[in-house]
């Protein structure tokens, strides 16, 4: 017998993944209540920001401006301190989530990337650190919650209708690539994520934006569209040449398992159309006309595509790659 | 094109709209129209749209049962999308179209492109606009120092940026900076690259070649294999460059297979212990060991050989009533990948007969079920591992004519069905057989299951462009990052004498960003705040 699973390890890690889920779940619901409630400092502190703004327009010479929106100080209300508590338990949840990933790798020894549980364990994990940086980095912090919710639900699914068990990944996976290959594709697919939700806001933004009327009452409460192009872009541009680089490593090991480095199958392909659509973002940005409202809509497609990627190719259709292991 | 039409505006225009210059000026306009982006991008949308049916309908190439079935089961539909050539995408009319088309954009996109660049990379910063309060980003102080000490500093400072020092009128000196030059250059690499890597997997495409064979793993005389010409493989897909006639030669002997698997019969390794020659040795008949494996290929001169699968051989023998034995080894296909249970048939032509059709009442089939952990439950034989533990076989044995010289193809897994209908070849036994245990027939012949073998089934791939798109595809991957995430800045620095008596110098600072303005506010003041100190900030 080649690897010997520990089944005390392989336990704690599935507790801490399934506290992981709950703790995220937990989070969702602080950050639901500071968007329902939370409206009023928003405001204020929109208001500031838009000072900020006007005065960036005006060519007063001692005024240094920035395109970078300054950290903003509005009064601590009680649903602000609910949304921060919420960023505390998400710091939390993350912990006992690299948790559970390490745990598994110890318990099987190997890299804990070897089938779709542990594949969506790991791109989640990677989506809700991206999401934290652009909580760092940009005030979007009240929509955690609808960032959450689909990592909760792939979480979800990942735990129950995808869960394996801990155990060795047949011989064809034994390659150092499956490290390299597999860790490019998940850090790039969480990293997607963050882009993917940052555009559906700043459709239903720049709608409301054209027309008030349009999402009158959930809209204000977003921030302003060039912020979610903007992180959605940063993003994007991240992940970009990763997943790229995860492309060009799956041709190279495809090389040395399968006897040719490209033959469409059917997760190539998507891999290729998914290539092919961010590429058409990045493009999109530079072209009158697409700029905006067009590119937002790419960029969700491209996403669709990674998630169509991981769940019908995987399961549906049958290719190389069908190996990677379900239930 | 004739002369005498006609034209249609009058004789007076300037232009008068010969069919030629009509024809040109479509062309121009085609040109125009195709290397505009927003036709590039319309072209990647309906590229990633033509690639769809490549995942969502079983393509010829990759498992060709499975598209037959598919296209019969969908009757007039499924030969309409047959004929539209969806189940072989990539070879299509259609998808060949776009990406040509995309190809010619590129080109026309990246000709004027390339020399703009060229431009560029030689030109000068900017000159410092005349008012710099007006820049997105923009600081002013007035300091002790000298102008010419500001300067001397901010030069240190802006080490690595393209800089140019230009006099000003009323007593004013400036510098102007860019960096970020490196962003435009990856965006060369990455399409260039992209250009260089299609050219290299079409022609890949060409002078690729990939052939399967079936090798007994016992280091004997039927465990060599050499890429000698087409007929030594059982399949073989050439490119269209391709005939068969030089194949690179080299042999392998293939010497053992091991497995190991888990407890509950997942396979954990695989690897095959093999003797190869090229080149040289081939005159020399030296052999060189390899120890051959899943995700590791024997690569020899411009081929790769691959482990794909393995299977089982069962021996057997037969001992005919003269007394004269014929030992057969002939590998029978695992019908099922988890346990190995495995069907097949080992064929026997009667030895010393001479008369044909006497011959063709005496040809044996030895036809079944092998079972390498065997488990009989109801007089069921199946297999419960993929480990050979308790080998079993439970044959069918047939006798009469096999339909060997009847013209039809003969598959090395199955008998002629069609010669057991028309009852020309009838089952005379079925018995199970454990190892060393035999058969009697009616007439005396006694089939004995002597023992059991393995078999490897090897790929050899042969691809002369693969080093050619690997090399692009890391260009393209390198100039994909210079391109996205170096970032294009300006600064102008100018300084003038103080008014009045003291020595102060008044220095402005402008900024601007060209690419990704988000990040460079802190960025900015940080280098503002350097050049307006004369040091380094901590
Ligand atoms: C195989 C198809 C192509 C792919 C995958 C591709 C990919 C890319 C990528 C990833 C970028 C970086 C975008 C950025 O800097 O934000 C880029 C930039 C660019 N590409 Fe392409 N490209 C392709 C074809 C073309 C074609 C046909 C054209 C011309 C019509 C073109 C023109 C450009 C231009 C002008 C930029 C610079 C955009 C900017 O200013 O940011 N590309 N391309």
């Amino acid at each position: 017998m080649l690897a010997l699973v520990n089944e005390t390890l392989s336990h704690y890690s599935d507790w801490s993944y399934t506290t992981a889920t709950a703790i995220y779940v937990l989070a969702l619901a602080f950050f639901l209540i500071e968007q329902a409630f939370g409206a009023k400092s928003r405001r204020v502190a929109e208001r500031a920001q838009a000072r900020q703004l006007v005065g960036a327009g005006a060519p007063a010479p001692d005024v240094e401006t920035t395109a970078d929106v300054p950290e903003h100080r509005a009064p601590r209300g009680r649903a602000e301190r609910i949304g921060r508590m919420g960023v505390s338990l998400l710091v939390l949840g993350a912990l006992l989530h690299v948790a559970a990933i390490v745990l598994r790798g110890l318990a099987t020894h190997r890299v804990p990337w070897g089938n779709m549980y542990e594949y969506i364990m790991a791109v989640t994990f990677i989506a809700v650190v991206t999401w934290l940086w652009a909580v760092r980095k940009f005030p979007v912090r009240h929509l955690s919650g609808f960032m959450l919710l689909p990592v909760v639900i792939l979480m979800f699914i990942g735990g129950t209708a995808l869960y394996t068990v801990a155990a060795p990944v047949v011989p064809a996976l034994q390659s150092y690539w499956l490290w390299i290959h597999v860790s490019a594709a998940i850090v790039s697919s969480g990293i997607f994520m963050v882009p993917g939700v940052a555009s559906i806001f700043f459709l239903i933004r720049s709608a409301h934006d054209r027309n008030p009327e349009r999402f009158a009452r959930f809209a204000p409460r977003l921030p302003a569209a060039d912020m979610l192009d903007r992180v959605a872009y940063r993003a994007t541009v991240v992940a970009f040449p990763l997943f790229t680089f995860g492309v060009l490593c799956g041709a190279v090991w495809a090389e040395s398992a399968w006897g040719r480095f490209w033959g469409w199958d059917p997760k190539e392909t998507t891999a290729f159309v998914a290539w092919v659509v961010y590429a058409a973002y990045l493009h999109s940005r530079a072209t009158a006309g697409w700029r905006g409202t067009r590119a937002a809509v790419i960029n969700i497609l491209g996403f669709a595509v990674m998630v169509f990627n991981l769940f019908f190719v995987n399961l549906v259709t049958t290719g190389l790659h069908s190996y990677a292991g379900v239930g | 094109m004739t002369a005498t039409e006609t034209p249609s505006t009058p004789p007076s225009s300037p232009y008068r709209q010969t069919p030629a210059r009509r024809v040109l000026a479509f062309l121009r306009n085609t040109w125009r129209g195709l290397t505009a982006m927003r036709t590039a991008l319309v072209l990647l949308f309906l590229l990633a749209l033509a690639a769809m049916p490549g995942v969502m309908l079983p393509q010829r190439p990759l498992n060709p049962p499975k598209t037959a079935q598919y296209i019969a089961a969908h009757g007039w539909w499924g030969t309409l999308l047959d004929r539209l050539q969806f189940f072989n995408v990539f070879s299509s009319v259609w998808f060949s179209a776009i990406y040509l088309l995309l190809m010619v954009s590129l080109v026309g996109c990246l000709l004027p492109r390339s020399f703009e660049y060229i431009r560029s990379m030689r030109a000068k910063p900017v000159l410092t606009p005349r008012n710099l309060s007006r820049m997105p980003h923009f600081r002013e102080a007035t300091v002790e120092r000298s102008p010419s000490d500001v300067l001397a500093a901010a030069r240190a400072r802006l080490k690595g940026w393209r800089t140019v020092e230009r006099e000003e009128d009323g007593g004013a000196r400036s510098i102007s900076a860019e960096r970020g030059y490196l962003r435009e250059t990856g965006n060369m690499i990455f399409h260039f690259a992209i250009l260089g890597l299609i050219i290299a997997f079409a022609l890949g495409k060409m002078y690729t070649y990939e052939g399967q064979v079936i090798v007994q793993a016992t280091g004997g005389q039927d465990s060599v294999f050499c890429n000698s010409g087409i007929y030594a493989y059982d399949s073989f897909n050439p490119g269209l460059r391709v005939d068969g006639t030089d194949l690179t030669p080299f042999c392998v002997k293939i010497n053992d297979f091991s497995a190991k698997y888990t407890a509950a019969g997942e396979p954990t390794h695989y690897s095959s212990d093999i003797e190869y020659q090229s080149g040289a040795d081939l005159q020399t008949g030296t052999w060189k060991p390899y120890l051959l494996e899943v995700n590791s290929p024997l690569r020899t001169a411009g081929d790769r050989t691959y482990l794909l699968g393995h299977g089982y051989t069962p021996i057997f023998t037969v001992t005919y009533p003269n007394g004269e034995k014929r030992t057969q080894a002939t590998q029978w296909r695992p019908e099922n990948q988890t346990t190995y249970l495995s069907d097949g048939a080992t064929k026997f032509d009667p030895p010393g007969v001479t008369n044909a059709a006497e011959r063709r009442t005496k040809e044996l089939a030895i036809t079944g079920l092998f079972a390498p952990t065997s488990f009989i439950h109801g007089g069921i034989l199946t297999s419960t591992a993929p480990e050979l533990n308790n080998p079993m076989v439970a044959v069918d044995v047939m006798r009469g004519d096999l339909g060997l010289d009847s013209g039809r193809s003969q598959s090395i897994f199955d008998i002629d069905q069609s010669m057991v209908a028309d009852g020309r070849l009838k089952r005379v036994a079925r018995q199970n057989l454990a190892v060393g245990q035999s058969i009697t027939l009616d007439d005396g012949t006694k089939i004995s299951f002597d023992g059991v073998q393995q078999w490897v089934s090897l790929q050899v791939s042969h691809d002369p462009t693969q080093d050619y798109v690997l090399g692009f595809a890391i260009a393209m991957l390198a100039g994909l990052a210079g391109s996205l995430l170096v970032k294009r800045r300006r600064v102008w620095l100018r300084v003038r004498p103080a008014d009045g008596d003291g020595n102060g110098t008044v220095v402005q600072v402008g900024g601007l960003a060209r690419t990704d303005q988000a990040g460079y506010g802190e960025e900015f003041t940080r280098i503002a705040d350097e050049l307006l100190t004369g040091g380094k900030r901590k």
